[in-house]
């Protein structure tokens, strides 16, 4: 048992899932949005950690290990695509890629 | 109530609000590289909070993986391919050391925090006596979540594949290059 | 002779298959041959039925063809108990009465048909028009030998249908189609209220055969019963429309738009004097309910007046004839009435004779003058048409009833009848005096108009000179003059009259002599029309006049009182409320997908803010859940 309460580990996981969670809505940019979405996977992390501290066992560490998997793809994948956005648009502004509308 | 600041508990907390702060400044930041940075230092507080949470592991892995690899892949991206261009077009001005200097207080407090935290002995007992290490882990993730890690090697193929792919110069161009280069030269493909 | 009866209308029917498959591509010679072969067979065959009918003593010939269907009243106890057969059958049932209508029907309609082959000779559509004359004639010929209700109602919407499709015969001509189906749809009313009586019939009898139906119907009812006062009027509705009767008679002057020989056929021999058959053939459900007849009487006595004011306008000379056809059923109706049933018949059988005569020599004329047909383009018509001339005024000395006409015995027979009757009396007599008075005078109306005075049409005369067509009208000529000499013994169908009173002597004369009033009056009030000079006169347009033209303003009545509130109505709801109903389910469904479409903005950051909405929710939902837990 950690001195620190899993109470606050999670409100920090929290706090910080909102703030990512506002990137990705606020910004326009979709750079900021996968830099947003890295800190929203962060936050999840710390979640897992906290409580794989408090019970004092590892699937919480290996939980964090597959999320940092998942980031790593994300991210090759989501710049790999920025870089293509770039090209066609010369833009990386999110809004103007609404072809995909109903 | 008697606030003990050398507890780890106040460590825990003042990493958490360097977290939050970097966190809050990557979403809020105009400069694309300025945000980067201040990720960085999310990450690395984040680590921190690993750390003393009593998952050292982690918190290497954190440090490694996260801001050592994709961090940088996020860096490389930006200043290769000029993903940078458009926000820093309407950004103020780069005002040379001024702007480094938020992301290198949160540092250096995350650095303070750290020596201070490997200074202490009775912060040391303390984060030794419920540690979860690498041992368990690794048990752990070679034992019954075996799939789930075959799973995410998969994971991590299909990202390198679809990445190659999306991030190849234009397709048409290329193909037809790639066309011409096949006739020259039949072995290249 | 079972065997010819059998086969009575399905030579037609041969005939009408025949000309509706091959249609176009039989000849003018080979389509006649059938159809027109087809009618001699038929006429022949009842000329053979007739004679054993009267020779032979057999008040009743039936034939049993097959079963048609089973009807049940859905409760069998009952009918297991009272015996009741209620299979409707496709049977034949000729006594006297049917026996006039078939010779009446296949013999006339020979005639007409061997005019209508020379007269629609040079039509495109000859054989079309041929299959539908057979058609009517299957079809007329199923409803007055009928032995069951159900199958006259066959043969009653039957002559319906081809009197629509032969009114519309000419259907480029957008009025022809407005009075085919005006005809179609005034005619309908009165076969609903037909068909309500008969539901009724059998829900109160329980059978639709029409002897057992009346025998049963006179065992359990007394005089004056309530089923039978109604089932009556119901049925009476039916003839009503059919015989184009106060107030469904409206149809009949606009029906003249079909080719001439369907208006001989069709509207003035046959299809229109079937509600007067029906009439006949039901007495013994009429007899149970007087106020019926007395309604059936005043019916005839008021259309007979105003079809003959009508006729007094017209300019037409097809309209003249149909009004004078609507008069002249109005005093069929007016017999019926007076429950002189046997006059009645007799009277539709000469009618039928010499309004055939009237309509094919005008036909005749019309055609001679390249399809004119106003009175007053007319005029002179005697000295260049002799043959014709001569044919029409014995159609129309018949029509006026001239002693020793065939019209005469019929029409005298039945204002003889209507002084003592029980449901009639002085007042309906009167009316028909009146009545024969008004057909004198627009008899020689359009007499004088036509044939007296200096022509007044430029075009020469196109004369068809054919055998056949003279051969028709003469036949029919011999049958208008001399048909009143057939004497029917109706005994076996009918129930005998027993007049007791001693009906005033005076009476018969005055019978007698108002056609000569009449034709006195005429002589020196259209004095103008006969000694006209070539002039042009005109028809007199004082409102009066117009008004009586117009049918006495019914037509106007019932644009504004029924079809402009139905269009009305039909306008208010062009979108049917129903259809709105179910189109609301439509419109629904498609605003929800709208809305979620629309939610569709492709903006990557409005699903982002969603998912995270919907986390909220699901968050608060979860809140409240444990809260109230």
């Amino acid at each position: 048992m950690t001195a620190i309460p899993l109470a606050h580990v999670l409100m920090l996981a929290s706090i910080l899932f909102a703030i990512g969670f506002m990137g990705v809505i606020v910004r326009k940019n979709t750079l900021f949005m996968l830099m947003s979405l890295e800190v929203m996977l962060n936050a999840v992390g710390v979640a897992f950690i906290g409580a794989g501290s408090y019970w004092q066992q590892a699937d919480g560490q290996v939980m964090f290990i597959l999320i940092l998997t998942l980031a790593a793809a994300e991210v090759a994948v989501g710049l790999a695509l920025l870089i293509r956005l770039q090209h066609k648009y010369q833009s990386l502004d999110i809004d103007k890629l609404n072809s995909m509308q109903g | 109530m008697n606030i003990d600041f050398a507890s780890i508990e106040m460590l825990f907390y003042l990493a958490g609000a360097v977290a939050v702060i970097a966190s809050l400044k990557v979403v809020t930041q105009k400069n694309t590289v300025h945000a980067l940075l201040y990720l960085v230092v999310s990450l690395l507080a984040v680590a921190v909070c690993f750390y003393l949470l009593g998952a050292p592991f982690a918190a290497g892995l954190e440090v490694i993986v996260y801001a050592g690899a994709i961090l940088v892949l996020f860096v490389f991206a930006v200043m290769m391919f000029g993903l940078s261009v458009d926000e820093t077009l309407h950004a103020p001005q780069s005002r040379g050391v001024a702007v480094w200097v938020g992301p290198m207080l949160l540092a250096s407090l995350l650095l303070l925090e750290l020596l201070f935290a490997i200074d202490s002995i009775d912060i040391q007992q303390k984060l030794t006596a419920n540690i979860v290490d690498a041992r368990q882990v690794g048990k752990l993730l070679y034992g019954s979540y075996l799939l789930a890690v075959e799973i995410a090697s998969f994971l991590l193929l299909a990202g390198l594949v679809a990445g190659y792919h999306y991030a190849k110069p234009d397709s048409d161009m290329h193909s037809v290059l790639h066309s011409q280069h096949k006739k020259n030269n039949p072995r290249s493909s | 002779m079972e065997l010819i009866l059998t086969y009575l209308p399905f030579y037609p029917l041969i005939s009408f298959l025949i000309l509706i498959s091959f249609g176009k591509r039989l000849s003018w010679q080979l389509a006649s041959f059938f159809s027109v072969g087809a009618m001699a067979l038929s006429a022949i065959s009842s000329g053979v039925l007739v004679y054993h009918l009267t020779h032979i003593d057999a008040s009743v010939i039936t034939v049993h063809l097959w079963e048609w269907f089973n009807l049940s009243t859905g409760d069998s106890a009952s009918e297991i108990l009272s015996g009741v057969n209620s299979t409707v059958n496709i049977s034949f049932y000729l006594d006297a009465l049917s026996a006039v209508m078939i010779s009446v029907v296949s013999g006339i309609g020979f005639l007409i048909h061997l005019f209508a082959a020379v007269y629609m000779k040079e039509d495109e559509n000859f054989s079309r028009f041929m299959a539908y004359m057979n058609l009517f004639i299957v079809a007329m010929l199923i409803l007055v030998l009928a032995d069951n209700l159900v199958l006259l109602y066959l043969g009653w919407e039957g002559v319906g249908l081809c009197s629509f499709l032969l009114i519309g015969f000419w259907y480029q001509d957008k009025a022809n189609v407005k009075a085919a189906r005006k005809a179609f749809i005034v005619t309908r009313i009165g076969d609903t209220a037909m068909a309500i009586g008969l539901f009724m019939l059998f829900k109160t009898l329980g059978q639709l055969n029409i002897a057992d139906l009346t025998q049963t119907a006179q065992q359990t009812w007394e005089v004056g019963n309530e089923s039978a006062y109604w089932i009556a009027l119901l049925l009476l509705g039916g003839a009503v429309g059919k015989s184009a009767q106060l107030p469904l008679q409206t149809w009949l002057p606009d029906a003249m738009a079909g080719p001439t020989p369907v208006s001989a056929l069709i509207h003035a021999a046959t299809m229109v004097t079937a509600g007067v058959y029906l009439i006949a053939r039901m007495h013994g459900i009429f007899l149970l309910a007087p106020e019926v007849m007395q309604y059936v009487a005043w019916l005839g006595a008021s259309t007979l007046l105003l079809a003959a004011f009508a006729a007094l306008a017209q300019t037409d000379i097809k309209r003249v004839l149909a009004y004078s056809t609507m008069s002249q059923i109005g005093y069929m109706m007016l017999a019926l009435g007076a429950g002189a049933w046997s006059t009645g018949v007799f009277h539709l059988m000469t009618h039928a004779f010499f309004k055939a005569l009237l309509f094919l020599t005008a036909g005749a004329v019309i055609l001679a003058l390249h399809h004119q047909q106003d009175l007053f383009k007319m005029g002179g018509l005697l000295k260049k048409l002799p043959v014709e001339s001569a044919l029409f005024i014995i159609g129309l000395i018949c029509l006026v009833a001239l002693p020793g006409t065939s019209g005469f015995f019929s029409k005298e027979a039945i204002i003889g009848s209507l002084w003592s009757s029980s449901t009639a009396g002085p007042a309906l007599w009167w009316c028909a005096i009146l009545g024969a008075l008004l057909t004198s005078i627009y008899s020689c109306r359009l007499f004088f108009l036509a044939f007296l005075g200096e022509s007044r049409f430029q075009t020469s005369l196109h004369v068809e000179d054919s055998k056949l067509l003279r051969l028709s009208l003469i036949i029919l000529a011999i049958l208008s003059l001399f048909g009143g000499l057939i004497s029917i013994d109706f005994d076996t169908v009918f129930p005998v009259s027993l007049s007791a009173h001693q009906d005033p002597s005076w009476l018969h004369t005055v019978a007698i002599l108002t056609p000569f009033v009449g034709i006195a009056f005429s002589w020196f009030y259209f004095s103008s029309y006969r000694k006209n000079q070539g002039d042009n006169i005109t028809a007199s347009s004082s409102s009066l006049v117009i008004f009586c033209r117009n049918g006495l303003g019914f037509d106007w009545l019932y644009q504004w009182c029924l079809i402009k509130p139905y269009c009305a109505l039909a306008r208010l709801n062009r979108r049917d409320m129903f259809d709105q109903l179910i189109m609301f389910n439509a419109w629904y469904v498609k605003m929800l997908h709208e809305t979620l479409s629309a939610s569709q903005t492709g903006n990557l950051r409005w699903y982002a803010a969603a998912i995270g909405l919907g986390l909220v929710g699901l968050f608060t939902v979860i809140m409240v859940g444990v809260g109230s837990i």
